[in-house]
């Protein structure tokens, strides 16, 4: 004999009566009880208690402030000069190996007009800006495609905007490689220290089998001093508070015309290029 | 019973045993010598972020939450408990006492064969001859 229509609905009647003793079950006869259990320390804590005294951890006094940080980059200003002086001194401060080809590491390059804004390009534009070396680096994103996909959280948006890149938990997965529509990542295929030409002792290098990119120098940040390349490039990179409308950056957003790599795609790109 | 190729077996096993048990009898029955962390000279610093008991425990504890804190959450100060302040950074901050690593940090790892990767990136001090 099968199960007729009364007993199937005694049978659904006790299972969701039972279903009460799932964690809804918990929270209205005893709540408070599971968030109490999810607060027992872990293994770990167990094999490594914290008993540091009365440690504590703070951000550095001198860093600076922003509530969304953001950079200008002054097509103007930009002098074939500038440009180079700050790629060497990003590329320095960062230990960005030199590898030639296809395995190429990029935090900070050159590229042309046509490859930059794709959705404008146009052959009969100002051959000045046609024609013109293109700094382009992680635009910092407001909607960032690669957090979006990275599986481990290995990469993050910090609050104040900065896209950030935890090399401790990369597995070297490459989703936001794809996920970036301004290939600002790189991956490093091979160890890259023996491409370094001069290190830079306080700053680590990466391993083999991790994604690396342009960090907004956050280590700069936090001491309270401006990111290499704004520092190197004399005025034609201006870094600054995008919502700060007193800002020297947001001073330059209003008096002069700015555009933005692939703003269709809706990332939201930090990055403006006053052209 | 009769073995077959006696011989070839017996001196195959002895020597595979004589390999298999290297480890036990090449020390000579003497325990592997106690490593000795390098000391930092009291003229450098006379303690460290918190007390050497802790730090010969749980240091990787320690800077796994300082990795943690300091990436993810910005907080780049440590102010221990008796009020000194350090800037939370292997590079900068613990390889200005401990200057050798293979003095310091490759004692006890070697001993414990213990192979942590954080000198995959980081770097470490260049070793004096």
């Amino acid at each position: 004999m099968g199960v007729d229509r009364r007993q199937f609905l005694k049978l659904a009647g006790i299972s969701a009566a039972l279903g009460l003793g799932g964690s809804v079950g918990f929270q209205l006869l005893k709540p408070g009880a599971l968030d109490a259990a999810e607060r027992m320390p872990t293994p770990y804590q167990m094999v490594f208690p914290k008993s540091q005294g009365n440690s504590e951890v703070m951000p550095n006094p001198k860093a600076l402030k922003g509530r969304r940080w953001g950079m200008v980059i002054d097509m103007r200003k930009l002098t074939a000069d500038k440009a180079r002086a700050a790629i060497q001194a990003c590329h320095y401060y960062h230990n960005v190996p030199d590898i030639p080809g296809k395995q190429t590491i990029k935090w900070i390059w050159l590229a042309n007009y046509a490859n930059v804004f794709p959705e404008v390009e146009n052959p009969f534009a100002d051959p000045e800006i046609k024609n013109a070396a293109f700094i382009t680096m992680c635009n910092h994103c407001d909607n960032p495609p690669c957090v979006r996909v990275c599986p481990t959280k290995a990469t993050f948006q910090r609050e104040d905007g900065v896209v950030m890149m935890d090399m401790h938990r990369c597995i070297g997965c490459r989703f936001c490689m794809a996920g970036c529509p301004y290939g600002s990542r790189s991956f490093n295929f091979r160890d890259p220290r023996p491409f370094i030409k001069k290190e830079y002792p306080l700053y680590p290098t990466r391993t083999k089998g991790v994604v690396e990119k342009c960090t907004f120098c956050t280590e700069r940040l936090a001491v309270g001093k401006l990111p290499a390349c704004a520092e190197a490039s004399e005025g034609a990179m201006v870094f600054g508070d995008v919502d700060d409308a007193g800002s020297e950056l947001r001073k330059l957003l209003r008096t002069r015309y700015s555009i933005r790599r692939k703003p269709n795609l809706g990332t939201r790109p930090q990055v403006y290029y006053l052209v | 019973m009769k073995l077959y190729n006696g011989p070839q077996i017996i001196v195959g096993l002895v020597i595979f045993l004589a390999i298999f048990t290297y480890p036990l009898w090449s020390g000579g029955g003497k325990a592997a010598p106690v490593p000795e962390p390098q000391k930092v000279p009291k003229t450098v610093a006379t303690s460290c972020v918190t007390d050497t008991q802790y730090m010969r425990l749980s240091h990787m504890k320690l800077l796994n939450d300082w990795r943690d804190e300091v990436v993810r959450d910005g907080d780049r100060i440590y102010v221990a408990a008796n009020g000194k302040a350090f800037n939370m950074s292997l590079s900068n901050t613990c390889f200005k006492c401990h200057t050798s690593k293979v003095k310091f940090c490759d004692q006890c790892h070697t001993y414990l064969a213990v192979d942590p990767f954080c000198w995959d990136c980081h770097l470490a001090p260049k070793e004096k001859k």
